[in-house]
């Protein structure tokens, strides 16, 4: 593999609300490398949107970062985002990292023309730059996203729903940022677009070598488009494997609950979903979160929270049944793969 | 692309007529429902001049009838009501409003003349005030980053809202005018002055003009803070405002092009119904001060029963409104690109 583009490492993000302290994000290991296509699914609530947030340093009141950080950039250039000040961290924002928006219907401003949108974002990084210069880099931008120059002049409310997230992707990617959040891009658009908008993520990314955080539920999405998959569970990263072990053989419990969730070509008829609903994250249940609605529950998950397990793979999973190298525990119930192909 | 902005100026061009033709069809209505209403009622105006005379000198002339049949063929009031309708419709657009009946033969349009200078220098100067001090206020304790303070703000001036500008003007008259005697109590200028374009003179107009111009922004500022702060809450939550802050720009930046640039459409609107009404917005304040503009011409036409002069300046303020109301379609589009010229 390639050097590390993203190194985080302990992260915690807590709301504090009314009703009491909620942990959205806890304890998040995670390293990506350059070129690479992480996947980010898990329940609605389960802290994969306020984990993206927290990379960005976009956490408002009342969440705060506890504590962990974020080192974005290779070993020669490189920042850790939840450690600089407020100056600092809007010249980092876009540059360094960027995030492609959920709402991409609603997240271009109706008064402003598509160009002058663009270049906005560029004066704020490079205030030094002519203005032929930016229209030049805005265009490409367009270009590179598939879209005509000409977009440059419109307004958001003259283009489609995919010409809307492609300018999103075209704003996104301006100023060739190392990592590129992009959350449930395609939730709004049909499936032909869906996968339009995914294949112009993957080229853009390819071109600038940047690593890619796809937020979303599309199983199927992720299967096509990433190349590891992190399940995220009531705040915590549960299991980070590559697609074809997610897929064949998921480790975690709920991975396995989810996977085998999924419908496919040779196991037609009845799925199974998970039983039980997420938790409150207000009301954690002790121990590991996941056991109250975990087949293989043991006493020891009741009481005791899991620690980091890494496969020789470097696959991680945080769960009772596998000791520190990743290998099942003997005597734990055992947890094969259902028969999913793939 | 040149033929393309070609057809969008004739575009353009046919919206600015066929408004304009709607504005002329709105006074028309107007003019037209105005000269109904006292024909409707069974009150001669010209009798009840006379009958109010001869109620406050304790004199009636003995030939009162013909007096009134007199006035009425001299306002041309004996002829077939179609007649009537032509003839009015004819002096109307003349710009001939009638004559008053408590200053007669004083012509009404005469009358307004003379007061909507003194209306549209202090309604209007004060309606432009309120709106930026109301506007400005309001966004800033809209935006999550301002101080509390400012924040602050708004519910003092939601107390001085709900307070009529009547009891404000009264109140500011006791204290500053009369107790403090910092300020004049009354009257557009000086007695004495003569109206001319000097240095002396402009400084008394204006330091006649504070107090009412007070009790008006004090009064009002409040509605225009609050409806900018509510717009401003839902759009500071937008995906577009949010998107501005992930591509990190200056938040000054974010606070006026992405922020302020769209709560503030809804506020252009009610700016211009408030030009439109501020012919009859300042109507108890200026009689407080004894203000000589409309709103005091229109309170003394009421309470003498001058019917043309009321008619005269209801037919104004149609007119001042639907103006208005012109005047911000032709503006909108420039500030909202959303709305376009052509019917769609």
């Amino acid at each position: 593999m390639t050097s590390a583009v993203l190194q985080v490492s302990d992260l915690r993000v807590t709301y504090y609300t009314d009703s009491g302290r909620t942990r959205a994000v806890d304890g998040v290991n995670l390293t990506l490398y350059a070129g690479e296509r992480l996947g980010l699914v898990g329940e609605s609530g389960c802290g994969k949107s306020t984990m993206a947030l927290a990379l960005m340093r976009m956490i408002k009141p009342p969440g705060r970062i506890e504590s962990g950080s974020a080192i974005v950039g290779d070993e020669t250039d490189n920042v850790d985002m939840l450690k600089l000040n407020e100056e600092q961290v809007l010249q980092a924002r876009l540059s360094r990292i960027a995030y492609i928006p959920q709402g991409a219907m609603n997240s271009l401003n109706p008064v402003m023309r598509i160009g002058v949108q663009m270049i906005d974002a560029i004066q704020a990084h490079r205030p030094k730059a002519t203005k032929t210069e930016m229209r030049e880099q805005a265009e490409a931008a367009l270009e590179s996203v598939e879209l005509k120059r000409g977009v440059f002049h419109m307004y958001a409310h003259e283009l489609s729903g995919g010409m809307k997230q492609r300018v999103c992707i075209a704003i996104g990617i301006l100023l060739s940022p190392k990592v590129i959040i992009a959350d449930e891009p395609t939730s709004a658009l049909d499936v032909v677009v869906q996968r339009q908008v995914m294949e112009t993520i993957c080229k853009v990314q390819e071109k600038i070598g940047a690593t890619v955080i796809l937020i979303g539920h599309d199983m199927g999405l992720m299967c096509q488009i990433t190349n590891r998959v992190a399940v995220m569970y009531a705040g915590k990263l549960v299991e980070l494997s590559t697609v074809r072990e997610m897929f064949t053989n998921p480790m975690h419990p709920y991975a396995k609950a989810l996977i085998a969730s999924l419908p496919n070509l040779d196991n037609k008829g009845v799925f199974r979903g998970i039983p039980g609903l997420a938790p409150s994250l207000l009301k954690l249940p002790s121990g590991c979160v996941f056991h109250p609605r975990c087949q293989y529950a043991m006493d020891v998950c009741k009481t005791t929270m899991p620690q980091q397990s890494v496969t020789k793979s470097g696959r991680y999973v945080y769960c009772h049944l596998y000791d520190k190298d990743g290998n099942q525990v003997s005597g734990t119930p055992l947890i094969k793969p259902e028969a999913v192909t793939n | 692309m040149l033929s393309a902005s070609r057809e969008n100026l004739t575009v353009r061009l046919g919206y600015i007529l066929r408004r304009f033709l709607f504005l002329v069809f709105v006074m028309w209505t107007a003019a037209t429902v105005l000269f109904l209403i006292p024909r409707m009622s069974r009150v001669n105006p010209i009798r009840e001049r006379f009958n109010a005379l001869a109620r406050s000198t304790g004199y009636a002339p003995k030939d009162l009838e013909s007096i009134i049949a007199s006035y009425e063929l001299k306002f041309g009031l004996d002829k077939p009501l179609p007649q009537q309708y032509v003839d009015y419709m004819a002096s109307v657009l003349r710009g001939d409003l009638g004559v008053s009946l408590m200053s007669y033969p004083k012509p009404v349009a005469e009358l307004i003349g003379e007061a909507l200078p003194w209306t549209i220098g202090l309604l209007g100067v004060t309606t432009v005030l309120t709106f930026l001090i109301g506007t400005v206020i309001g966004a800033l304790a809209g935006w999550p980053r301002s101080p509390k303070w400012i924040k602050g703000m708004v519910p003092p001036l939601m107390i001085l809202a709900a307070i009529p500008p009547v009891i404000l003007a009264l109140l500011l008259v006791y204290f500053i005018g009369f107790r403090l005697k910092l300020l004049p109590m009354g009257g557009a200028f000086s007695a004495g002055l003569t109206k001319e374009f000097s240095l002396p003179f402009i400084l008394d107009v204006l330091s006649h003009a504070i107090l009412p111009a007070f009790s008006l922004i004090l009064g009002s500022a409040g509605f225009w803070a609050l409806g900018m702060r509510g717009m401003g809450i839902t759009i500071q939550g937008e995906d577009y405002v949010n998107f501005a802050e992930h591509k990190g720009l200056k938040p000054g930046r974010i606070f006026y092009w992405y922020y302020v640039r769209n709560a503030i459409l809804p506020q252009v609107t009610s700016l211009a119904l408030a030009f439109g009404g501020i012919i009859s917005a300042g109507v108890l304040v200026e009689s407080v001060y004894g203000f000589p503009g409309i709103g005091s011409t229109l309170s003394a036409a009421i309470l003498a029963n001058d019917y043309f002069v009321i008619y005269g300046i209801g037919y104004i303020t149609v007119v001042a409104v639907a103006v208005s109301m012109l005047v911000v379609d032709l503006l909108y589009p420039l500030l909202d690109p959303r709305i376009r010229y052509d019917r769609k």
